[in-house]
């Protein structure tokens, strides 16, 4: 220990130090705790706990998916908003059900106060206001965190969601400091010591737009957008049933832009002043009209950002302007003519760890012990984040335990998806998810996350009794009504057939069950009910789940089969720290990349760029002569 | 059958190693315990270097020629002596020019010297067999030959020079267009992305399912000229079927081979008229018999018909119609047919006229192999009844592989799965998979993925942003 300067060690040994308390700290912490390790959550600042830096809203197709994975495994996300929002909407209805998706708007203050709350009140779990400067390791493991005051918490494992705080920069004009977002504490001795470990840094960069004072908007002017009832995201909360608050929408026009260009000198991204990589999903507006000149307006959203403020977050309108244009502009916007910016636009550049550092269990393989969970590992999105952190903290929690880790496979969740997409790919930019990113999206539906993720979520003792009752009676409901269906039949009676032209269906010529009328598009669960007097009365979330199983059983089967095909590669599991250098018949680059990613099967392996399908065939005859080698011993 | 294995296990085998096409330079290999002493029968050094004695991975310069004394080609002849070879036995690689011409040549020298066609896979076989490699990996490497995986995408490269993989790739960037349109609405519902109206995505699918038909249809022609035609000769004994075959094998005297059949174990031979390469199935008889040897020839002789390109069937002009004759047109009237009427030089107007009677006329071709009259004809007729009177060069692109034929149909079924979801109002997310499937098709034969390029172009494309 001697090489590491503090003043005193904190007497009580923690399982689990977690640095940071945003989206990701907040599950990772709260993750460790329920599933019984001492936790010890450290964050610069005690008001900023689960803050939204950015929009203050959640959900989005994809990201609303991570939300509802994530209350399905046992974390907190949903629950938190679900008790937090001022008005929720279903997107994408039109689309289909796999890629419906729910938004919400948070009152960000009341977001952060619950969840800060929960932590609080989270048995074995301690929240503590302290600024981590070094990060302690002895022997490739690590051993704690030192602080600012000079302390030193001793800890089994440490997880780091440092979000964007590592080095931060905020951009604003020609004016930068050092600033985490939100004028907040950076982190600049994190930064080195994880440099000093030998941990590869990347520089990514991210916006975000002005807030307005709501007294000096002309909402007459707008269009507004109104929530909708009956929805909420988690699989335990009943529906929002206060009033909602309202989005409202306001669009650029060619005055805007001409403004814009004018002062192209002036504009940090175009001055070589940002170094960073910013997201092209989104671009700042000087951006997005240099990119897309051809357009004669841009639309833009004005969020409130709570209850009890009259901030406006304009969404769409990110930006690193210097101040003066940034109002210039805003006043060229419909219904802000008078607009007052309270707080600007900003843009901030940030650390984060180069991908292939950590593996599929989040832990790095520089440091044993040592995890890192969201922005730091180059996403972006509070939803990615969340996910990140409660498997780190799941991961840790299960290590401790001896137990194996959770893995998702991209079969089974977004969270699986995102987590191999970041082990198996240099992420260019700041990674967000999209449902386009899943190859089994039909799959991965918002509606049965539970279905998919709540027995694992139990399995590692994240999932307590009250969800999983709940879970187990949905469970058997949906078996009884489904065996129901099945072992149902409806014969061409004139009734029946009559029935039938009332639902606009086809004739019926010759006897069905009642899941092959199910399939009928137009044929609704409670339709049934006319053809069979029995019909179990389910719940409507249940009849929605029998009504997508029975109508798109040809697409999912077909999704299925795609599954089983690569399902020997997804199991064949890879040994931790193979030396692949020394691997006969690899080609060069395939030894380069297998030895920094370090794959956890044969399946992540293959989807490595750079890995061909020969060098696959190699990574299967090894494990084929090491298990033979195996037997061989055995014998 | 093990015994059989255990014989031909000890053969040389021989083979051409590169994939067929024209290229700069060409392979052909030999291995076995006697492949030096086979190789030495055929090359020829101007040092007079014997390849028995030559060290082992040594090049040596010499030619090839035939038994008869003919040079075929100038090689550079690789020797790799056992076990330090691929197989683990005696090896011989000679790399000869590219082109078939010269590769056949020095396969068919070595042939003629003693080894023996390898089937596919063989070399692999013998190099698991010997040690050299596990059966995972002998698995695998043939799953290679044979597989999609981004092995197609060297072959593609080299393969689908210029125009075709251009071709595909204009389709693809059409299709790619529409699912970018399609994943940008879906993951982006609040920015404003421009949606194809129902008729216009309609009309947009319909044209490249259209053009995914033509490319389709053009693979029969490609494939006949990688593959040859595959003919079967028909008619009753002594009708001249062995002499046409003769006259067809004494024309083209350099390039024909004795090749083994690829889906089955016929004997045939591979002749090339005016370019195109048939495949001409030696057929022990078509009809029934009780003979128990003659029956296992007669139910091989079935299956070659059954998968026939084109049937030639022979009549004896001198003989009239017989009842053996209608037999035998019974069975493969359904297939191309052209019907050879022999020995015209016997002259015997009145069975001529009966036959034209009988048989469609532009079926039938009018020959005396041994006045060697009507052979243009019939040349013509072939072009004409395969090839819808084309040539190679009448076409922008050809499909020669089987698995790009695959791999288009892939396609164009998911398409048309596509286009009939869309117009049945099915959701989006579910007409977006169809799409997605039709595009992962046709990157199996350019070799590019489909997500990185799909979210890359809705970023290019769509102003999308919070």
């Amino acid at each position: 220990m001697s090489r590491y300067n503090y003043k005193d060690e904190y007497p009580k040994k923690y399982d689990i130090i977690v640095v940071g308390a945003g989206h990701a700290g907040c599950e990772a912490s709260l993750a460790a705790a329920r599933m019984g390790c001492q936790t010890l959550t450290l964050t610069v600042n005690l008001d900023h706990v689960a803050f939204m830096p950015c929009n203050p809203s959640l959900g989005g197709p994809g990201k609303s998916h991570i939300v509802r994975e994530i209350d399905a495994l046992g974390g907190e996300m949903a629950l938190n908003i679900d008790a937090t929002m001022t008005q929720i909407r279903m997107l994408n209805t039109s689309k289909g059900p796999a890629v419906h998706g729910l938004r919400a708007q948070a009152d960000k203050e009341r977001y952060h106060e619950k969840m800060k709350q929960t932590l609080e009140e989270q048995a074995n779990l301690d929240l503590k206001q302290d600024v981590v400067e070094e990060l302690v390791v002895e022997e490739g493991r690590v051993k704690g965190v030192i602080t600012k005051t000079g302390l030193f918490f001793r800890g089994q494992k440490v997880i780091l969601t440092t979000g964007t705080f590592l080095k931060a920069q905020v951009i604003i004009g020609e004016a930068t400091y050092n600033s985490g977002p939100n004028q907040q504490y950076p982190a600049n001795e994190l930064s080195k010591s994880l440099k000093r470990l030998g941990f590869e840094l990347l520089r990514f960069k991210t916006g975000t737009p002005p807030r307005i004072n709501g007294n000096s908007i002309d909402f007459s002017a707008l269009k507004e957008q109104q929530g909708e009832s009956g929805l909420s995201f988690s699989f335990l909360s009943s529906p929002l049933e206060e009033e909602q608050d309202s989005c409202w929408l306001t669009y650029s026009n060619p005055k805007t832009h001409q403004i814009i260009k004018e002062n192209e000198d002036r504009t940090p991204l175009f001055s070589g002043e940002i170094e960073g990589v910013g997201p092209r999903y989104c671009p700042s507006i000087e951006d997005k009209v240099k990119r897309f000149p051809e357009k004669e307006r841009h639309q833009f959203f004005l969020e409130p950002e709570g209850k009890n403020t009259r901030e406006y977050y304009l969404s769409g309108f990110s930006t690193s302007l210097p101040l003066d244009i940034q109002i210039k502009i805003l006043r060229t916007l419909t219904g802000m003519e008078e607009a007052e910016i309270m707080r600007p636009g900003y843009a901030i550049e940030y650390d984060c760890v180069a991908s292939g550092q950590f593996d599929s269990t989040l832990e790095t393989k520089q440091v044993a012990g040592l995890y890192t969970a969201g922005q730091i590992n180059g996403t972006s999105g509070y939803e990615e984040a969340a996910g990140q952190g409660l498997l780190a903290g799941i991961n840790a929690a299960l290590t401790l335990k001896d137990k194996e880790p959770l893995i998702l496979k991209r079969s089974e969740a977004y969270i699986g998806v995102l987590i191999d997409e970041l082990v198996t790919k240099e992420p260019k930019e700041p990674y967000r998810m999209m449902t386009s990113r899943a190859e089994y999206r039909l799959l991965l539906r918002q509606d049965n996350a539970d279905l998919r993720l709540t027995p694992k979520g139990r399995e590692v003792g994240l999932v307590k009794d009250k969800r999983w009752n709940h879970f187990q009676n949905k469970r058997q409901e949906l078996e009884e009504a489904k065996k129901f269906l099945q072992n149902n039949r409806v014969t061409p009676t004139k009734e029946v057939r009559q029935q039938l032209q009332q639902y606009d269906s086809g004739s019926l010529n010759q006897p069905a069950t009642l899941e092959e009328l199910l399939r009928r598009p137009e044929i609704s669960y409670q339709d049934l009910a006319a053809f069979s007097a029995e019909l179990p009365d389910c719940s409507g979330e249940v009849a929605r789940q029998l009504e997508i199983a029975t109508k798109y059983k040809g697409y999912i089967d077909r999704q299925l089969q795609q599954v089983k095909k690569f399902k020997n590669m997804e199991n064949k599991t890879l040994p931790k720290y193979l030396d692949y250098q020394n691997m006969d018949n690899l080609r060069q680059e395939a030894r380069e990349k297998l030895s920094k990613i370090q794959p956890h099967s044969v399946g992540q392996a293959s989807r490595i760029p750079g890995v061909s399908p020969a060098d696959i065939q190699v990574l299967l005859i090894y494990l084929e002569k090491k298990r033979r080698s195996k037997e061989g011993q055995d014998d | 059958m093990a015994l059989e294995q255990l014989k031909s296990d000890n053969d040389v085998i021989a083979a051409i190693a590169t994939p067929p096409g024209t290229s700069g330079i060409g392979k052909v290999r030999l291995s076995g315990a006697e492949a030096l002493e086979i190789a030495d029968k055929i090359f020829v050094s101007p040092k007079e270097i014997n390849l028995t004695e030559v060290v082992s991975h040594t090049i040596n310069y010499g030619f090839i020629q035939n038994l008869k004394g003919k040079k075929i080609d100038e090689v550079l002849a690789l020797v790799m002596r056992a076990p330090k070879s691929f197989t683990r036995e005696n090896t011989v690689e000679f790399d000869c020019h590219g082109g078939m011409l010269p590769l056949k040549g020095v396969l068919q020298a070595a042939l003629a010297a003693g080894a023996r066609m390898a089937e596919p896979g063989e070399f692999t076989r013998r190099a698991f067999l010997n040690g050299r490699i596990d059966l995972i990996q002998a698995e695998g490497i043939i799953d290679l030959i044979n597989s999609k995986s981004s092995k197609s995408r060297e072959i593609a490269l080299q393969q689908l020079q210029g125009r075709l993989s251009e071709h595909i790739n204009k389709i693809r960037q059409q299709l790619l267009d529409i699912s970018t349109a399609v994943e940008a609405s879906i993951d982006f519902p609040e920015d404003e992305i421009p949606d194809f109206t129902f008729s216009e995505l309609e009309h947009k699918l319909m044209s490249i399912k259209e053009e995914l038909e033509e490319l389709i249809a053009s693979s029969k022609t490609g494939r006949f000229y990688q593959e040859g035609i595959d003919t079967v000769i028909v008619g009753k004994p002594n009708v001249g079927k062995s002499s046409l075959l003769n006259y067809f094998l004494d024309e083209e005297r350099a390039i024909v081979t004795q090749v083994p059949g690829t889906t089955r174990d016929v004997i045939s031979e591979l002749i090339t008229i005016s370019g195109l390469p048939l495949r001409i199935i030696d057929t022990a008889g078509i009809r029934k018999t009780d003979d128990q040897v003659e029956k296992i020839g007669v139910k091989k002789s079935q299956d070659s018909l059954k998968t026939a390109d084109l049937v030639l069937f022979m009549l004896d002009v001198s003989q009239g119609i017989t009842e053996e004759d209608k037999e035998i047109y019974n069975l493969v009237k359904d297939k191309p047919l052209i019907i050879l009427i022999n020995k015209t030089d016997l002259s015997v107007d009145l069975a001529a006229e009966d036959i034209k009677r009988q048989f469609s006329e532009d079926q039938l071709v009018f020959i005396s192999v041994k006045e060697e009259r009507g052979l243009k004809q019939l040349k013509e007729k072939i072009y004409s009844l395969i090839m819808d009177g084309k040539t190679a060069a009448d076409y922008e692109y050809l499909i020669t592989r089987m698995r790009h034929l695959k791999a288009l149909q892939n396609s164009q079924e998911s398409l048309e799965r596509a286009i009939s979801a869309w117009q049945a109002g099915i959701s989006t997310d579910l007409f977006a998979i169809d799409l997605r499937e039709a595009l992962i098709a046709l990157g199996e034969i350019t070799g590019e993925t489909v997500t990185e390029d799909i979210i890359d172009k809705i970023f290019a494309e769509f102003c999308i942003g919070k």
